[in-house]
């Protein structure tokens, strides 16, 4: 069985990175391969990381408030890859009036301030194997 | 056979690490012992007398109380000129300006970064257009404003004065701060522009153009609030954020300043977290610290150079989406650690702020909570009322000792921009938010609300939405400002900051000047940019 490979992502003009970093750790030493792109991704160089590392998911860290431009356009580009595939899940600051908007352009693994690691681990460990198998 | 009388004894104690939040382990008791070292004249003082170990006021807050200073901006200048009326009418005693992240970015609204975050963090202020709207109807003469704000420090600024001149305020009686703290950006906040060397060019021209021009202005508040919140320890907050402060002083004698003509409007802001004596014994260790560096490092001979000033916020990190209500009270002890530790000016966080920017109800609550420890508890009465504490001291002492090693370690790598160049407090700052999360998930820390104490479900609250219409207005005042104003002016005014960035001029008139023809944040920047390139850092996890 292949390591999990994930995409840690900040995208927008934030610099908040406390969460990105944290949680890229957390998965490496749960033994996946975690690249982390830095600060101020655009969706394009975002995808674009994901196509090139062959990653089995995407974990963007948005806190700005600024997820209802960048998630879409995230989705969008992926599809327009091919790499429906990838799987993406969301951390930060998310309202709740954004979270079923968010799942219903596929994005389900939603994980907002207070999320234990393992959590998102364990998000992470089930839902891109039931992906590799089906 | 008799048996030994109850004592401290280690089997009695709870289970979990009997540890500070930064990991510090705390004794069962402290004596005489743990002081005997001390000398109060040489080392604590009076309030008011180096090394200001106890204050730096002889009287404390018997004569004046804290400045109430809620950091409050969202969506357009109009929306967040609304709320300082309202704060300023609630009692708040001072303006301090949240600018979203397309303004601390140094891009304009219709930049392709600033999709999806105009006004969303903060209030956006693409030009002097918008900065006249700010602060319509209130008299910058008669209020003091802080400002946070660093890679485009100088070009807010100069707005801000602009603005007042036309009020008809002299620059000479203006107070207030900007933050302009760029070496704390590199090491944690991470909003920066230039690399650290030209960056570091921009703060010292303000602080020769104030020391001439504007000289009750702060021109810096170095930081170590934003150190904190990405995660790192009491010792390393103070240690960081000092080793910036003598970065600062140092590269301002190296231009040629003398450091009594600007050390003086040097100021320092600070966390509040939860740990309450650790965060006490780190403001009073701060003054002690900076008093010293300044007296006998820098030979600073004016005793305002030696004083550390500053302003404390609570700690936003600390708060959690889960139960919000329970956020009050750690504000509230969080607050009052800082008033029993001297700060000069305060801000209380907001109970959803774990969520969203604060609704109106909600910061006016967070000011109540500022008022109420003023004027219903009687700590105010007091000055230092923890100087003395077996514990409180030992704890100031031991701050003082870890941040002096620090001191070292970033004096050998040859200052704190090389450190910052090697990634040295960086990694520092990330080994310990990552070792805290892991105390979470083991519990050995717990958050209420979190990780223990959990309800089945949170009562939802009411949070402030900020929608698109505040980007659509920005963009539509963008728009109509760059068909009516002078565009050769601009243009001139743009050369002109360019050939002095080049150069060795003061870049602070130049911007005046561009401001005045209402050149943009994201022009000016950019012109910048030409000259100097963009930082892009070496990520670290």
């Amino acid at each position: 069985m292949h390591k999990i490979r994930v995409v840690i992502a900040k995208p927008g003009l934030d610099g908040h990175d406390r969460g990105a970093k944290v949680i890229a750790r957390a998965l490496r030493d749960a033994g996946m391969e975690v690249i982390y792109t830095g600060l101020r991704q655009t969706p394009e160089q975002i995808v674009a990381a994901a196509l090139q590392e062959d990653a089995d998911a995407i974990g963007l860290s948005i806190l700005s408030g600024a997820h209802m431009h960048i998630c879409p356009r995230v989705m969008e580009l992926l599809r327009e890859k091919g790499l429906q595939d990838v799987l993406v899940v969301v951390g930060g600051i998310i309202p709740d009036v954004d979270i079923p908007k968010l799942n219903e352009i596929g994005i389900k693994g939603i994980f907002l301030p207070g999320t234990p690691m393992q959590e998102i681990v364990d998000f992470l460990t089930r839902n891109v194997r039931s992906r590799v198998e089906t | 056979m008799k048996t030994a009388a109850p004592g401290p004894s280690a089997s009695k104690e709870r289970r979990g690490s009997l540890t500070t939040i930064s990991g510090r382990p705390i004794h069962q008791l402290y004596t005489p012992a743990d002081i005997a070292a001390l000398d109060y004249e040489r080392d604590l003082g009076d309030p008011g007398v180096f090394p200001y170990t106890r204050g730096i006021h002889p009287t404390g807050y018997r004569g004046r109380l804290w400045t109430m200073r809620q950091f409050a901006g969202f969506g357009t200048p109009e929306e967040t000129n609304a709320r300082y009326k309202q704060l300023l009418k609630a009692g708040g005693t001072g303006l301090s300006v949240a600018f979203d992240l397309p303004t601390l970015m140094g891009r304009d609204p219709d930049h392709e970064l600033s999709l999806g975050e105009v006004g969303k963090c903060g209030v956006n202020v693409t030009s002097l257009a918008d900065m006249e709207t700010l602060f319509d109807g209130i008299d910058l003469a008669a209020i003091t404003t802080s400002m946070t704000i660093n890679s485009p420090a100088s070009m807010i600024f100069a707005m801000y004065l602009v603005v007042a001149e036309k009020q008809g305020a002299s620059w000479d009686h203006l107070s207030g701060t900007i933050q302009n703290d760029i070496l704390k950006e590199f090491i944690a906040q991470k909003e920066y522009i230039y690399p650290p060397r030209p960056s570091m060019r921009l703060i010292t021209d303000v602080f020769a153009f104030c020391a001439e021009r504007v000289p009750r202005w702060n021109t810096i508040s170095v930081s170590g609030y934003h150190i904190r919140e990405a995660g790192a320890t009491a010792a390393q907050e103070l240690a960081f954020t000092l080793r910036d402060g003598v970065e600062y002083v140092q590269y301002g004698v190296d231009t040629g300043l003398d450091v009594d003509g600007f050390a003086p409007r040097l100021s320092f802001f600070f966390n509040s977290h939860s740990d309450f004596f650790e965060e006490i014994a780190k403001y009073r260790a701060a003054r002690r610290i900076w008093a010293h560096v300044m007296r006998d490092r820098f030979k600073a001979k004016n005793p305002r150079s030696w004083q550390l000033r500053f302003h404390t916020q609570t700690a936003g990190v600390s708060l959690t989406a889960q139960q919000p209500y329970n956020n009050v009270v750690r504000t509230a002890l969080q607050a009052m650690a800082a008033v029993l530790g001297g700060t000069q000016s305060l801000h209380t966080n907001s109970l959803d702020e774990a969520l969203a920017l604060p609704t109106e109800a909600a910061a006016t609550l967070a000011l109540r909570t500022q008022q109420i420890i003023a004027h219903e508890t009687g700590v105010t009465n007091i000055v230092d009322p923890l100087g003395g504490s077996y514990f409180v001291e030992k704890l100031t002492s031991d701050l003082e000792e870890e941040t002096l090693a620090y001191f070292d370690t970033i004096d050998r790598m040859g200052g704190m921009v090389a450190a910052i160049e090697e990634g040295y407090p960086q990694r520092e700052v990330a080994e310990s938010a990552y070792r805290f999360q892991q105390a979470v998930e083991q519990r050995d820390k717990i958050i209420v609300g979190v990780n223990d104490f959990v309800a089945a479900e949170d009562e939802p609250i009411g949070t402030l939405y900020i929608d698109e219409s505040a980007a659509e207005r920005q963009l539509a005042k963008l728009d109509e400002l760059r068909k009516t104003r002078d565009n050769g002016r601009v243009r001139a005014a743009l050369d002109a900051l360019k050939e002095g960035a080049r150069g060795s001029a003061n870049t602070m008139p130049l911007l005046v000047d561009a401001v005045r023809a209402y050149a943009t944040v994201g022009e000016m920047c950019d012109a910048l940019r030409d000259v100097w390139g963009e930082y892009e850092e070496t990520p670290i996890i």
